[in-house]
């Protein structure tokens, strides 16, 4: 593999693979300590369909319409599914199922409905993400186009987009880390101490739906599901501290990002197949460091004590 | 899509597979519809997502032993078994990870629902690196695609959504006992964990019986819908379980036939709003648990609060302020335009004061066990669910038999019980 290859075709899906990976891992340290983990997965699941409204609505298939369009539907998802919750005094994993499946269903529908030739919009891209198309030709040049304005010009957007939403994801979480950790650990001693927790609560919700959004693109919902659930996890495993549980969580996010994309690029030609699907394989690696954790992590049992705050 | 289309297959007139496809997909829905109602009750709605996410290596795998066996590799009940195959070994790791680790039932869903469902997206793209033009058919299992498919296909379908819905018929008892009461299914020697491993593992066969038809995305959603409809009409298991089953046949079957009647219609999708339809009707019609019986059970609740303050206020002679009490008394014809009292306004006043002062009475021996004489079995609890009356506030002269009520009259002191409607011994 030349410099120039590596430029081309692996570097830039490698560090949005990155990006988008952390941005998803962040969030969803939080949601997996207040066991609302499958938020995310309600999320990731109702992006479609609000991508697929953005684009009938304004007829353009650009990035900033449809993270628009997203971000809504995943907060009409959460307003629902709450509102079920409540009218139909569900359990919440119930009303969620009910909210998270229909809404794909009419995404899904609106999307064979409407003509939507012409357009790269299908639900395979939705589920897979293009990840791999995600390619920088100017890198050909080799190294000396990293220092070369023209040739950073010609960078995907989504690094971009990636890049901003993660440096914003990170500033947010640093801003209202005390408070989040408080009313996450403790709701009644927060609301006590003057932390509005329901602010926070949909405060999170709103930073897992703009994360999801904006890695759903370039990855596709199968990772970001992945992200929110097993670089956190894993971490959970590994230390009580909060602190060291983000932090860790976000390496793994980042290794299970590398190491995906370098194994589907150029691990089944060696064997003599295409390339796979770089987007399942970092869910794949994912999965398999949250598997060593449950098998050899230090705090892996269920009756070591909680998390401390730090 | 044409109407015709539609009519004919709906009506099972579409032809020899759209006519099995159709009855296959309506026996799978009521009996995923029944299995999902006691998955529902034992609020392990989302495990089955977990499963039928979990299915997609399976089925890829499968298709490259039987490729590489020299089949079809496209073959139906190879594939459902390779499905069942992965299927199980997720629901393990479920189960698994949220009894040894300290990671919740809700994180160790996620995992396996996101790692397997990215490991089968690898497999599916290994083979479609192939290059043997014979990855499209398992395309199907993400959405489902009822229309063109094999006439043995269909027939397998259908048997298998009819044998699992003799399935559920079969295990009806220990599931609803376990459901209702797992305390109390234990203690008469119930063994549920056993009981709960056959419910997971009904959900599960009916999750690869229709990965075909309704696809892996959404096959959860033919579990979770169909009861959560069914909950707003009863608060009986056994209704639960029959309304679920009729709410998931007919959603399949409706889902279906319109899918059957055009062309690039995914059946899943049109069956999953099909059953939503049902659930948001549900949901606001229902007349126990639903929306609108609530609102107006609410309202009547409150008008009969401001009727009764009213006519007590106006037994002691006090001054009506609030206007929302002023314009009911005044519709019943118990107040005159001027704010005074009617002829009909003192009697019913009168008549709310002896009330009041017998429902006073009956609580008061409610919270005083034993300190009755009179046998009054009715408790103030239960008199509630009796019928449409609100406790406190129906007249006790509607709820209690005559004889009831003179002696409770007798007990409070009042002797005999005025001439109120029913009251005479």
């Amino acid at each position: 593999m030349t410099a120039a290859d590596f430029l081309m075709l692996d570097a830039v899906p490698m560090l949005i693979g990155v990006l988008a990976s952390v941005a998803c891992a962040l969030p969803g340290n939080f949601l997996l300590l207040r066991r609302q983990a499958l938020i995310g997965d309600a999320i990731s699941h109702v992006v479609l369909p609000g991508i697929v409204a953005a684009f009938i609505l304004t007829g353009l298939k650009s990035a900033w319409p449809m993270m628009l369009g997203a971000g809504a539907a995943a907060l009409v998802a959460v307003g629902l599914i709450e509102a079920v919750r409540r009218l139909g005094r569900l359990e919440s994993g119930a009303a969620m199922g009910v909210v998270f499946t229909t809404m794909f269903a009419a995404g899904v529908l609106a999307l064979e409905l409407t003509d939507t030739a012409g357009v790269h919009l299908d639900v395979d891209h939705a589920l897979n993400g293009n990840l791999e198309s995600l390619i920088w030709l100017e890198g050909a040049a080799g190294w000396g186009a990293l220092t070369d304005p023209a040739a950073l010009a010609g960078l995907p957007d989504a690094l971009g987009r990636l890049a901003l939403v993660l440096i914003a994801i990170g500033a947010l979480m640093a801003l209202f880390w005390k408070e989040l950790a408080i009313a996450t650990f403790d709701p009644g001693f927060a609301a006590t101490a003057g932390i509005p927790v329901g602010a926070m609560s949909v405060g999170l919700v709103v930073v897992t739906a703009v994360a999801a959004v904006a890695a759903f693109d370039a990855v596709g919902s199968i990772i970001v599901i992945a992200m929110f659930i097993c670089p956190p996890a894993a971490a959970r495993l590994m230390t009580d501290r909060l602190g060291v549980q983000v932090a860790s969580s976000m390496g793994f996010a980042a290794v299970s990002a590398v190491v995906g994309c370098l194994v589907a690029a150029h691990l089944p030609p060696l064997i003599g197949l295409g390339a796979v699907s770089a987007a399942g394989m970092i869910a794949t690696v994912s999965g398999l460091l949250l598997g060593i954790a449950c098998l050899a992590a230090p705090r892996r049992r269920a009756d070591a004590h909680g998390v401390a705050l730090g | 899509m044409s109407i015709d289309r539609f009519m004919t297959a709906l009506f099972l007139q579409g032809g020899y597979n759209v006519t099995l496809v159709v009855i296959g997909a309506a026996l799978l829905g009521a009996a995923a519809g029944a299995s999902g109602a006691f998955v529902f009750l034992r609020r392990r709605a989302l495990v089955s997502d977990a499963i039928s996410h979990a299915t997609l290596p399976g089925i890829a795998i499968a298709f490259l032993v039987m490729l590489a066996a020299g089949g079809d590799g496209r073959w139906l009940p190879g594939l459902i078994a390779g499905a069942a195959v992965s299927a199980a070994i997720g629901l393990v790791i479920v189960e698994w990870m949220a009894r040894e680790t300290r990671l919740g039932e809700d994180a160790a869903i996620g995992a396996v629902l996101s790692v397997f469902f990215g490991a089968g997206i690898v497999l599916l793209t290994v083979i479609q690196g192939l290059g043997r033009g014979q990855a499209a058919g398992l395309e199907d299992f993400l959405l489902g695609q009822a229309a063109g498919m094999l006439a043995s296909e269909a027939l397998m379908i259908a048997v298998a959504g009819g044998l699992s819905t003799l399935a559920v018929w079969a295990l009806r008892r220990p599931m609803v006992l376990v459901a209702f009461d797992p305390a109390y299914a234990r203690a008469t020697g119930v063994d549920v964990r056993r009981v709960d491993l056959a419910m997971m593992g009904l959900a599960l066969a009916i999750t690869v019986v229709g990965l075909k038809i309704v696809g892996l995305i959404l096959i959860v959603a033919m579990l979770i819908i169909p009861p959560a409809a069914a909950r707003f009409w009863t608060d009986r298991v056994d209704r639960l379980v029959l309304g679920a089953a009729v709410i998931g046949g007919v959603s399949a079957w409706v889902g279906a036939a319109l899918s059957a009647s055009a062309d690039g219609l995914p059946t899943g999708p049109v069956i999953v709003l099909a059953a939503f339809a049902l659930f948001a009707a549900s949901l606001v019609f229902a007349p126990l648990r639903g929306a609108l019986a609530a609102a107006l059970r609410h309202r009547r609740f409150q008008r009969a609060v401001h009727r009764r303050q009213g006519l007590l206020a106006l037994a002691r002679d006090e001054a009506i302020l609030d206007t929302q009490t002023l314009g009911i008394l005044r519709r019943e014809g118990f107040l005159r335009r001027d704010g005074m009292a009617t002829d009909a306004g003192r009697a019913a006043a009168v008549e709310a004061r002896l009330d009041e002062a017998r429902w006073q009475a009956l609580r008061a021996r409610a919270v005083a066990p034993g300190g009755g004489s009179v046998a009054l079995t009715t408790t103030p609890g239960t008199l509630v669910e009796a019928g449409d009356a609100i406790e406190g506030l129906t007249p006790l002269a509607r709820i209690l038999t005559p004889d009831q009520l003179s002696r409770l009259d007798a007990e409070i002191g009042l002797g005999r019980p005025t001439g109120v409607t029913g009251g005479a011994p």
